[in-house]
């Protein structure tokens, strides 16, 4: 039987009616640090979303980086050579998958001219007979200028517009430049990079090193590589026209598909897979996976790109992340930003108003 | 069926501290994962899924317990708003731990995610996939979670009361520990 309660006020409740008060609190407090609210220093997915905003303003409903861009869909036709290293139904052979996917240039600014950058992006997604997807996102660079968030973030605010000239400092570039020495071999490749006049003759590489599982349980390290299979015929840009490459596109796309093939590269032993800024050496054995074909476009506004988050963490059984610390950071900060820009769609109180129509405007 | 022992029946104190556990884990790995961009997003993610599904079958076994044996009365000098708080906030948390992981469930097919629980089981997808239902559903698990937090401080406060200050074995029938 409960025994009769007597609360009356005696010194020895006074213990234990702070420990009442203190153990919820302790509590709460340890879930305030865990939560990221009373760690103001600790580098955020939030605080790196942020500083794009920073850098190009809010474009309600737009992606926060690489906002400017086209959807695409397509297949990806399997070669099945790479099936002894992934038992991913993707590379089963003979396997036709359906892909939806996405051109477009980095840059958190969706009217930015084309040429304004020597990079394009795709991004695609995968979607497996069984359900399950892969989805991936690939830049047209051979190596990426960081190897981890906090210097992603450094360089992000080192490019921040001064207000004052609506361009980013030269000097604090500069100086991010000279306190990241691991950005040399991006810097290299950048010098000669020009913007391309099409997003169909440009290879696109993953970057980010990834794990493939085969059925037999062994494990690879693995880099892949888009191959354009669309000849260069190296025409300048056209440089009037601040939207050529979506045009590009469309016009070479009412001529019949575009086809890349999907090169995987396996690591040697020792080849490093947590450093997205050094290539593998050249020599490295490489698998023809496949063929993405490539078959239509359609605007970002309506298109069904517009509403896929491409987390690089979106894999199927036989192919895992890597130790690459970038891996972790882009899964946490698309979804963020795949957050804020799906709230504007939703029109949810306290967010931006969607721009009544998509219209190009003079930004520099 | 009446409960005459002065305490929860034996799977409903075993689920009690099992769940507490869990959901406690669930909420502080749910916060850490989105605050963080480091390895600690990834395998946290890893584990809130699993997690988070476990949660709603235990939720469903437990409801089911909780009908089949009648919890201990209050003693029946707790005055009466104490009651009906004590009352409220019971159903709230099984409310809220039912609807924590079906909102998680239905965010992420909403958002057009494949529900992985491991690197090859996936669940079917609970809701249609689109944007505006994506963005509530997902802002609805932060503020759902909030609540479930809140709730649960408040739940351990009024135990820690009961069993400090009232003793009044309210705290004891739990923990299955009867007072001479
Ligand atoms: C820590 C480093 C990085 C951060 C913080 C970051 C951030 C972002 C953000 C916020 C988006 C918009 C996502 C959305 O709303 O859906 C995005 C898009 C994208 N990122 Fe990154 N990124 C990083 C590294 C990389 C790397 C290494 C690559 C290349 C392999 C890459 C390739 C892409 C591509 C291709 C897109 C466009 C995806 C699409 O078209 O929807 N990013 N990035
Ligand atoms: C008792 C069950 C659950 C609890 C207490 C819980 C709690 C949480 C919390 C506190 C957050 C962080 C919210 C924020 O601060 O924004 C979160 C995020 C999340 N939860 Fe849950 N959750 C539960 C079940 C689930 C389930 C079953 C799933 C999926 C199957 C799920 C998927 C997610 C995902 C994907 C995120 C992060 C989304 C992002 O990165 O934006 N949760 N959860």
């Amino acid at each position: 039987m409960p025994e009769s309660p007597t609360p009356k006020k005696r010194p020895r409740h006074l213990g234990a009616w702070v420990l009442i008060a203190a153990v919820p609190a302790a509590c709460a407090l340890a879930f305030g640090y865990v939560g990221g609210w009373l760690a103001p220093q600790r580098l955020t997915p939030k605080r790196l979303v942020d500083q794009f905003e920073a850098n190009a303003g809010v474009h309600p409903g737009y992606r926060r980086n690489h906002a400017k861009g086209v959807c695409v869909a397509g297949y990806f036709q399997s070669s099945g050579q790479a099936a002894p290293y992934s038992m991913a139904q993707v590379f089963a052979s003979g396997q036709r998958t359906p892909v939806v996917g996405r051109f477009a240039i980095p840059g958190s600014n969706p009217y930015a001219p084309d040429n304004s950058v020597p990079i394009r992006s795709m991004a695609l997604r995968f979607t497996q007979a069984n359900g399950q997807q892969w989805r991936t996102g690939m830049n047209s660079m051979p190596v990426f200028p960081v190897a981890t968030p906090q210097a992603f973030y450094a360089q992000l605010q080192a490019q921040q517009p001064d207000p004052a000239t609506g361009k980013p400092d030269p000097k604090k570039v500069a100086t991010f430049f000279a306190a990241h020495p691991e950005t040399a071999a991006f810097r290299a490749w950048a010098k000669t990079a020009k913007p391309s006049a099409s997003f169909a003759t440009e290879s696109y590489w993953s970057l980010d090193a990834f794990v493939f599982t085969g059925s037999d349980g062994l494990r690879h390290a693995v880099r892949w590589r888009m191959v354009p299979q669309s000849a260069d015929d190296d025409s300048a840009a056209p440089a009037a026209d601040a939207d050529y490459l979506a045009a590009d596109l469309r016009q070479r796309l009412s001529h019949g598909p575009l086809r890349w093939k999907l090169e995987v590269t396996l690591a040697n032993p020792g080849d490093p897979t947590d450093d997205a800024t050094k290539a593998w050496p050249a020599d490295r054995q490489t698998v023809d996976a496949g063929t993405l074909v490539v078959e239509s476009e359609q605007a970002q506004d309506s298109g069904p790109c517009r509403d896929i988050n491409y987390d690089p963490t979106v894999l199927p059984s036989g192919i895992q992340p890597s130790d690459d610390p970038l891996l972790p950071a882009r899964s946490a900060a698309y979804a963020d930003s795949y957050l804020r820009r799906t709230s504007e769609e939703a029109h949810l109180p306290g967010t931006a108003a969607l721009p009544a129509k998509a219209q190009p405007e003079a930004r520099p | 069926m009446k409960n005459t022992t002065g305490l929860f029946a034996l799977p409903a104190r075993v689920l009690h501290w099992l769940m507490a556990a869990m959901i406690l884990a669930m909420l502080f790995i749910g916060v850490g994962m989105v605050a963080s961009v480091s390895e600690r997003h990834a395998w946290l993610l890893r584990i809130h899924k699993p997690l988070g599904i476990a949660i709603l079958v235990l939720a469903v076994v437990r409801l089911a317990v909780r009908l089949r044996y009648p919890p201990p009365p209050l003693p029946a000098d707790l005055p009466m708003l104490q009651k009906l708080a004590a009352h409220a906030s019971h159903w709230l948390l099984y409310a809220l731990m039912i609807a924590m992981p079906l909102v998680g469930w239905a965010m992420l097919s909403a958002g057009g995610y494949p529900v992985m629980l491991s690197d090859s089981l996936r669940l079917p997808a609970i809701f249609p996939a689109g944007p505006i239902a994506f963005a509530v559903l997902r802002h609805l698990h932060s503020w759902l979670a909030m609540l479930l937090f809140l709730t649960f401080l408040a739940h351990m406060a009024a135990a820690l009361y009961h069993g400090l200050i009232r003793r009044d074995g309210v705290l004891a029938s739990m923990i299955a520990r009867r007072r001479e």
